[in-house]
């Protein structure tokens, strides 16, 4: 339960964060770390637009999403504090809720009918299907050097292991965060993958797909993507909370943890171009080699590799 | 006339269903019924025995049937003028209904291969319901031979088992494989594994399928990818069950080839345009998932794995009831459509959702199932097979944990690919604006159409709702399995039903959230300014409905990465002058496997068996001489050692 609050509460300002990082990188004084949930509440506040061509999708897609996020988010523990709903095998359902959020927002991208939406659309879906083998092989090699398979069991046992064995357990523990680190990117559409400040609807995924949305509508997916970040931060988080400090020392783990992500993706944001399009997929990809680097670390580690 | 007959097809239907129903319920909570009737000399004895597995198998295609002929009555309605098809086509389903019961009841090798026929030409005469259109005689003389090719196989096998122990009894099987070594039993598996593969829609025996399954009458294809596919993997299931075999072996076989399916299934179901045909290939995928679920059981028992054997038997028994839901629940829909537009062609769709919103709805409960999503009951079975498979990783040698892996990737590449091919279709042909002129103003079907998608449609929500009462109800068809499953690992069973549980409360909390972020909404939305305006064009003023994305160019992207592996046909005209002129693109693909598997075979065959045309002259004289010459030979055949004797004999005497 402590999990879900902190991630609610860095969800606030952790986008605030990457624009702050943004911002100084390029020697400006940005807007205050608390501006786009700011905006998000002033979206929230305000009437809507509807495309004559939408139907009931468009009005119940962005609740949809939100929602899978709000109970994705449920999943996270917290080191050893057990998450609010945790059993054997729940990063499943945690990767297929996510599944299931994208899902209504691609038909809700497609019930405007215009074929920019479209475009964004096409890109999301194959794009989300090209990362999802990395975060199944990552959870699988985690599962295979703790033994266990679920988000609470894989995390307190790696608490408990890393200080005893080799340079191997944290050299999986940094690729484990890696990969994390890169799906959250992915997942939330930033850079180098996709440009969310870019200025032509042609080079988007993500933000072309919400176009048409507006008001209320348009709050809940801009805050599902805050919210997005905050979970992958979370889970990044839990590979380095370790046993030895008490729960507070933990927490200012946490915090850390989730600043240097949001410093990072401002970093990148700041010194690197998005990738053309046609060669996504194949960076993507390449996530989950590294995932299956990990792999085989675990079976080198647990001495199966025979 | 007609409306008379239809009503006394559902009632004895519903008849059936009852009768049936009644002794696989009682089957299936531990009383197996068995009746043997006294046969001839030819059949033998015939064993009638429901058990846990049957009574499974017969809930769901009663189910499927009963919603089928529901709906099949009203959507025969639209063909008015053939009152005497129309019959036919109705008493026809009983029979095919009946056959597949006995299917799952008969246990005598001789008379399930009767009945097996049974069925499979009852289903012939149900798909070309529309003979007088030319391809669908086509497909269904395809799906006639190809079938024939399957009971070959099993005919060999079957004749094999009667050979070595005399028996035609199932149980045969038994004493068979415990006789023989084991890599002939595996041997005896494979032949059993495409006899049946046919019917099931394996790759390389899947190519009736996508030609079967669109030609068909909506309700016949729901009824054939819901369970007549299902009947083959019920075969293989009956089979492992009897046999005493290298399970690992039997396991990795089936695995392989389950993921092959599943992966080449989807892969080529993203790319096509006509719905149906798109349908189809969805089961050969869903076809792998069952057989992944199956392979992974397998090999459980042959590691004497019970986690695995568990998880496995029960993703693939729970996604064979799962996968005949949603998949008849959108050919049902598909149905409507193509009832409504008098189009399959997803291209010239569109904007339906404003004119059918309930098949929209409908279609969209069921296209999130088979994509495996949560809250619906696709994710179940799928969610068992996956913890399986990661429990797997880490109880086996590399080898196999490498094979473990490569089934969590093929199964996640396939949920992915799902999402990817139904966003492409739930949003071409429901949403956006319609792409072409309907000839005919599409409205809403009939309520009592909709009427079995709802019974679906439910009973999908509620296993993804409360899915630890499907799983108890598995319990005595996976303990047929897993015999243990009743005493040491009954723990094993007893944690997957309160995962399960788990994941239904998550479901539930889902749907509980969705409700109240949207009437939090709605209910702000009172107050506010809402308005209604055109999509937004980026700035353009023009757009019309031509612009929207297409099908194809909705999954351009994936084509372009997948091409090597599909054979896609292009034409393109290439502008060259300095004005513009007509342009014109085209591009259609083929099954590669086809091709080669085929088609290429079809062709040498032909050659060869055109060398003996001079045989058929049609001169009737010719025939009567190569029947004597048969029956000389066969006497020949026959006699011919003591004929021979008779001549030495004869010779010896001078």
């Amino acid at each position: 339960m402590i999990s879900f609050i902190l991630i609610l509460i860095v969800s606030a300002f952790f986008v605030g964060w990457i624009n702050c990082a943004v911002s100084n990188f390029s020697g400006r004084k940005g807007p205050g770390i608390f501006q786009p949930i700011k905006d998000i509440i002033r979206l929230i506040k305000k009437g809507s637009v509807y495309s004559a061509t939408s139907s009931f999708i468009f009005r119940i897609a962005p609740a949809v999403y939100l929602s899978t996020v709000i109970v994705a988010a449920l999943f996270v523990p917290f080191g050893q504090e057990k998450a609010f709903l945790s059993f054997n095998g729940d990063f499943i359902l945690f990767a297929y809720l996510l599944g299931l959020g994208k899902f209504f927002n691609i038909i809700s991208a497609l019930d405007t009918g215009s074929s920019f939406e479209g475009m964004g659309a096409s890109r999301e879906a194959l794009f989300s299907m090209l990362a999802e083998p990395a975060f199944f092989i990552l959870l699988g090699s985690l599962g295979l050097l703790t033994g266990y398979s679920s988000f609470y069991q894989i995390f307190n046992a790696i608490h408990y292991t890393f200080s005893v064995t080799s340079f191997i357990s944290y050299s999986i523990g940094i690729l484990a965060a890696t990969i994390f680190f890169m799906l959250g990117i992915i997942e939330n559409s930033r850079m180098p993958v996709d440009d969310p400040k870019t200025h032509l609807e042609l080079t988007m995924i993500h933000e072309v797909m919400i176009l048409d949305n507006s008001g209320f509508d348009l709050g809940l997916i801009l805050y599902a993507g805050c919210l997005k970040f905050a979970v992958y931060g979370a889970l990044i988080a839990n590979l380095f909370f370790t046993s030895l400090f008490p729960l507070y020392l933990n927490v200012i783990i946490f915090f850390g943890i989730q600043y240097l992500y949001a410093v990072l993706i401002g970093t990148i944001e700041s010194f690197i171009a998005r990738f053309r399009m046609n060669q996504n997929p194949q960076f993507i990809f390449a996530l989950s080699s590294v995932a299956a680097l990990i792999y085989i670390g675990v079976m080198i580690l647990i001495g199966k590799f025979s | 006339m007609a409306k008379l007959f239809s009503r006394s097809i559902v009632a004895v239907t519903f008849l059936i269903v009852i009768v049936s129903s009644y002794f696989a319920v009682k089957a299936l909570v531990g009383q197996e019924q068995e009746i043997i009737v006294a046969g001839n000399f030819i059949l033998g004895d015939i064993p009638l025995r429901i058990d846990a597995l049957s009574a499974w198998m017969i809930l769901i295609i009663n189910f499927t049937v009963l919603t089928g002929v529901l709906y099949g009555v009203k959507y025969l309605e639209h063909y008015k003028d053939k009152v005497n098809n129309t019959v036919l086509h109705l008493s026809l389903i009983v029979v095919f209904h009946l056959s597949m019961l006995f299917v799952c009841i008969v246990q005598n090798f001789l008379a399930f291969l009767i009945v097996w026929e049974i069925m499979a030409i009852s289903s012939f005469l149900l798909v070309i319901f529309e003979y007088w259109n030319k391809e669908t005689i086509r497909a269904g003389i395809n799906y006639l031979i190809q079938s024939h090719i399957g009971v070959l196989f099993l005919t060999v096998a079957y004749i094999w088992v009667i050979t070595a122990t005399g028996s035609k009894d199932f149980k045969a099987i038994q004493i068979f494989s415990q006789q023989v070594p084991s890599a002939l039993s595996v041997t005896f598996f494979v032949l059993i594994f495409i006899g049946f593969g046919f019917k099931a829609g394996f790759i390389p025996f899947h190519t009736w399928l996508p030609y079967a399954h669109p030609s068909a009458p909506s309700h016949i294809s729901g009824m054939m990818s819901g369970v007549i596919i299902k009947l083959g993997i019920y075969g293989i299931l009956r089979v492992i069950l009897l046999l005493k075999s290298d399970f690992v072996v039997i396991g990795v076989i089936i695995l392989i080839v389950s993921m092959l399916s599943g992966l080449y299934g989807v892969m080529l179901a993203i790319v096509q345009h006509n719905l149906k045909k798109l349908l189809a290939y969805h089961s050969i995928e869903n076809i792998g998932i069952i057989g992944i679920g199956i392979g992974l059981g397998t090999l459980g028992l042959g590691l004497k794995n019970d986690f695995l054997a568990i998880t496995g038997f029960a993703g693939g028994l729970l996604h064979i009831l799962n996968h005949s839901l949603f998949k008849s629940l959108l050919f049902y829909g598909a149905g409507s459509v193509y009832q409504q537009t008098h189009t399959l062609n997803i291209e010239k769709l569109g904007g339906l959702v404003k004119r059918m919103p309930k098949t929209t709805a409908l279609f969209l409960i069921a296209a999130v199932a088979i994509c495996g999503l949560p809250p619906f009951n696709g994710f179940i079975s799928e969610f068992l097979i996956y913890s399986g498979l990661f429990s797997g990783l880490k109880s086996f040698n590399f080898s196999l944990s490498l094979f473990m892996l490569s089934a969590i990737v093929s199964l996640v590449l396939i949920g992915g690919l799902a999402i990817l091919c139904f966003t492409k279709v739930f949003g071409t042909v429901f949403l956006g604006t319609e792409r072409s002129e309907y000839a005919v103003e599409p409205r809403e079907v009939s309520d009592k159409m909709i009427f079995p998608q709802y019974l679906i449609a439910a009973l999908i929500i509620g296993i993804g709702i409360v899915p630890q009462f499907f799983l108890m109800s598995l319990r005595q068809t996976i303990s047929l399995f897993v015999p243990t499953i009743n005493t040491t690992s009954y723990s094993i069973y007893f944690n997957q039903i309160n995962i399960l549980a788990n994941i239904g409360l998550t479901g539930g909390l889902i749907l509980l959230l969705v409700f109240i972020l949207y009437s939090v909404k709605k209910r702000s939305e009172k107050k506010k300014l809402i308005s209604v305006e055109p999509t937004w064009g980026c700035g353009y003023v023009a757009p019309n409905e031509r612009m929207q994305y297409t099908a194809s160019s909705f999954v351009k992207n994936y084509v372009h990465l997948i091409e090597p592996v599909l054979s896609i046909k292009k034409s393109d005209v290439v502008i060259q002058d300095v004005f513009p002129s007509p342009q014109k693109y085209e591009s259609s693909t083929y099954d590669k496997i086809e091709y080669y598997v085929i088609d290429k075979n079809v062709k040498l065959i032909k050659k060869l068996l055109y060398r003996f045309d001079f045989l058929q002259n049609g001169k009737i004289q010719y025939y009567i001489l190569y029947g004597l010459i048969f029956i000389i030979l066969i006497i020949l055949y026959a006699y011919g050692e003591s004929f021979l004797k008779l001549f030495l004999e004869f010779y010896k005497m001078f």
